[in-house]
């Protein structure tokens, strides 16, 4: 079957099983995990920009994901005045004595001779200049964290609508991705999966530890929104009227009385359906900006040097390549897809919770979406990333399902059977590790290979 | 006088909360190191199950300790879970096998590259993990029975008459010794009997290896029978001194990692190693000073903050900066492994 015919049945297939969740659990239901397939696509094509195209192992996307979150509080919260005033001095004392020690530190490197005394030097500096920093830090946080300790504590963010946080996490994203990248990228492949997921790990400690920043394990809840609250639709005219149209074949088969209770019911329905369609179109054209600008980048003369790099590193890189720089080049942006992704991810939620970021769901998924997918084509990460997330969020009641039928035999009250009950949603964990290594071993370039174009 | 008590109390404060601690923590985390290590030297990948090959290895011991003690089988003073590593190991040892039977060896045979075998673990990572979760549940599970401690705290005190008091635990003491008795056995394994020396040989030069007549198979095999037997220990030792939770051996992955790769990866040694540097590291940078300084200082001069250089929670921050700053001074670590 050719890749085009494939990739349509494939999404048919999608198509059909949301279409099912749809019509089985509710539509509302089906519309969540739609969402989330988006955004876990938009994650799946950042991962396979840097393993696909140019075979850059990355196990940090956890780390990416988490900063891409902490930057839709720090755009869409209000700029809590107190805290600023109390710190700004000290704040940015801080921040030039840090700046500071890098740039010595990084000088005496380059300018001194090698030896005992260029280390020496860079310890001292470091030493001195980190003490420096918390000299002054130090109060400026115990002075941030001292004003409503139970309601904000933090500096708060910019005040912007929270969509301009998708851009804005991509950026910090990109920053944070140059700076492992010049630290890491000489590294082999697997000293550099090792590491990045050691960077994600330092990421997510920081976040909740750093309660100055975004509140740490207090979370910051309550997140504006780029889309319309469900309770200000139901007391809007034009959504009552609109739903009273749309249903207005049902509506007309009651009596007065129901027919209000009805209609009360439909506009509550339809209200909390009509935001997760406006979130949907938000998303799906984040999706379609990204998944073109990936095909169009795969297909340029840029997109056939990565391959080239990713295949042969030294003919590459004896064709003139600079490979170093390529491979921090794409480091970042599929970094700063990721934390799009992730931004995106924490406004949906509308909190920002440090403590949901744990590895197995946001770093060995992904990881599962691309490989399963199809590394090195833009619509298998697509793809694995809609398939996977449906699996991985329907598992949990089917194989509650599946137990109960299982265990059908078995009494009401039977320990085993409780136990079996209770902990069947972890055997997705093990379902997703079967469906990995299957593919892997029986169809390695995944679901919708790569196409290997012959020039 | 009284400055020689301080001093006393000083160190006795430091044993307490740093050497013994991180003396345990580092035998534990060098147990876990060198299966990852010899993975690596003989099967040349990053096994990224290691964590969760410890967790299914100490939850087979937890059940079987359970089913002990309702059966009133005990030690006496020492933990039940000392009889119930066997079943354990077997289990973990017949775990490993299978998957290396069902996923690695095509990979060998096909020849991947190291970074397949790596993606590879990652599936068998979330299978043995969603095993662990299924069985024992997510939950925190306590197993330690017998005596608590060797030296507790209250009779140091009453014994010598400082003010701190020295507590060692006997899962501390327990996790020493046998690590000090595994090791050796190992290197001895490792350096005198046949077998040993051929997974020397192969982990060194393959092609020479099998040149000279080593059967592949079996070094491989036995490369996985001593990884299982180290994985449960290490893992069923860290659950008597804390506790069981399987998340926490997914996050072990962490510091076992940088462990070997400090010391230098492929090098048993190095792991050893590797594993007291990190453990002394994160013990000691989240140590908060001010008690030492208060003893060891005149009054005037008594520090005000806690002198603690980072929070507790940033421990496993400091296993990965060591690592990375390893990576960038010495690639090879400390004892000069392979270059990944």
């Amino acid at each position: 079957m050719s890749n085009d015919r494939k990739t349509w049945l494939a999404f048919g297939v999608i198509a059909v099983l949301l279409a099912i969740i749809g019509f089985a659990q509710s539509w509302n239901v089906s519309l969540g995990i739609l969402n989330l397939c988006i955004i876990s696509a938009v994650m799946a094509l950042g991962v396979n920009m840097q393993w696909g195209y140019a075979g850059l192992l990355n196990v940090g996307v956890m780390g990416f994901a988490a900063l891409g979150g902490v930057s839709a509080v720090l755009v869409s919260q209000a700029p809590i005045a107190e805290a600023w005033e109390a710190s700004w001095g000290r704040l940015l004392l801080a921040a030039i004595s840090f700046i500071a020690t890098i740039l010595v530190s990084v000088l005496c490197y380059r300018k001194l001779v090698p030896g005992r005394m260029r280390g020496l030097g860079i310890t001292l500096t470091i030493v001195v200049g980190l003490a420096l920093t918390r000299w002054s830090f130090d109060p400026a946080v115990a002075s941030i964290e001292a004003i409503e300790p139970a309601k904000t504590g933090f500096l708060g963010g910019m005040g912007l609508p929270i969509i301009f946080s998708w851009l804005f996490g991509g950026v910090v994203a990109a920053g944070i991705a140059w700076c492992i990248g010049k630290v890491a990228l000489g590294l082999r492949a697997d000293y550099l999966a090792i590491a990045t997921l050691g960077i994600s790990e330092i990421i997510i400690a920081v976040l909740k530890n750093e309660d100055w920043l975004a509140r740490g394990v207090k979370n910051v809840t309550g997140l504006s929104r780029p889309v319309p609250y469900e309770i200000d639709l139901q007391s809007s005219s034009w959504f009552i009227e609109a739903v009273r149209w749309w249903r207005s074949g049902a509506l007309a088969a009651a009596d007065d009385v129901a027919q209000q209770a009805m209609l009360k019911q439909f506009v509550i329905d339809a209200s909390s359906i009509f935001v997760k369609l406006c979130y949907t179109g938000l998303f799906a054209a984040v999706l379609a900006l990204v998944l073109l600008l990936s095909v169009k980048a795969l297909d340029s003369p840029w997109g056939r040097m990565m391959r080239a790099i990713r295949d042969n590193e030294i003919a590459a890189g004896a064709m003139g390549k600079d490979v170093t720089r390529r491979h921090l080049e794409i480091f970042i942006i599929g970094s700063a897809v990721i934390g799009i992704a992730g931004a995106m991810l924490t406004t949906l939620d509308g909190q920002f919770t440090p403590t949901s970021y744990q590895p197995l769901r946001f770093t060995f998924l992904i990881w599962v979406m691309v490989i399963v997918g199809g590394s090195g084509n833009n619509m298998g990460s697509v793809l694995g990333g809609f398939l996977i997330w449906i699996v991985w969020i329907e598992a949990e009641p089917v194989g509650v399902w599946l137990m109960q039928v299982g265990t059908g035999w078995l009494d009401e009250s039977n320990v085993l059977r409780l136990h079996l009950l209770e902990n069947a949603q972890h055997m997705r964990l093990f379902f997703m590790g079967l469906v990995l290594l299957l593919v892997m071993r029986f169809s390695p370039g995944g679901i919708l290979p790569e196409v290997v174009r012959k020039q | 006088m009284e400055a020689v008590t301080d001093l006393v109390n000083a160190v006795v404060l430091l044993l307490n909360f740093v050497i013994v601690p991180g003396l345990s923590y580092g035998s534990q985390l060098a147990l876990g190191a060198l299966g990852i290590t010899l993975v690596f030297g003989i099967l040349r990948f990053a096994n990224f199950a290691h964590g969760d090959t410890m967790a299914f290895g100490t939850m087979i011991t937890v059940l079987v300790t359970w089913w002990l003690q309702s059966k009133g089988i005990s030690l006496g003073p020492l933990p039940t879970a000392l009889l119930a590593l066997p079943a354990g190991i077997l289990l973990t040892i017949a775990l490993v096998v299978i998957t290396d039977r069902s996923v690695y060896r095509y990979y060998r045979h096909a020849k991947a590259v190291p970074v397949t075998f790596m993606i590879a673990s990652m599936g068998v990572m979330f299978m043995s993990n969603g095993i662990v979760r299924f069985v024992i549940g997510p939950n925190d599970q306590r197993f330690l029975d017998g005596e608590r401690f060797i030296v507790s705290a209250r009779e140091f005190k009453a014994a010598t008459g400082l003010s701190e008091g020295l507590s060692i635990k006997l899962s501390q003491g327990l996790t020493i010794v046998i690590a000090i008795i595994l090791v050796a056995l190992l290197f001895w394994f490792l350096h005198k009997t046949r077998t040993g020396k051929a997974m020397r040989a192969y982990s060194d030069n393959e092609d020479l290896a099998l040149l000279s007549g080593v059967d592949p198979d079996r070094i491989v095999l036995v490369t996985w029978i001593i990884t299982a037997i180290l994985a449960t220990i290490a893992g069923t030792l860290y659950g008597l001194d804390k506790s069981f939770k399987p998340f926490t051996y997914l996050q072990l992955l962490l510091p076992m990692f940088a462990a070997a790769i400090v010391g230098g990866i492929g090098n048993p040694i190095g792991a050893i190693v590797g594993g007291y540097v990190i453990a002394f590291s994160e013990v000691m940078v989240t140590y908060a000073y001010k008690k030492v300084f208060v003893y060891l200082l005149p009054q005037s001069l008594e520090p005000e903050g806690l002198l603690q250089l980072l929070s507790t929670d940033y421990k496993f921050a400091v296993s990965f900066v060591i690592l990375v700053l390893v990576l960038l001074v010495r690639p090879t670590g400390i004892l000069r492994g392979k270059l990944l």
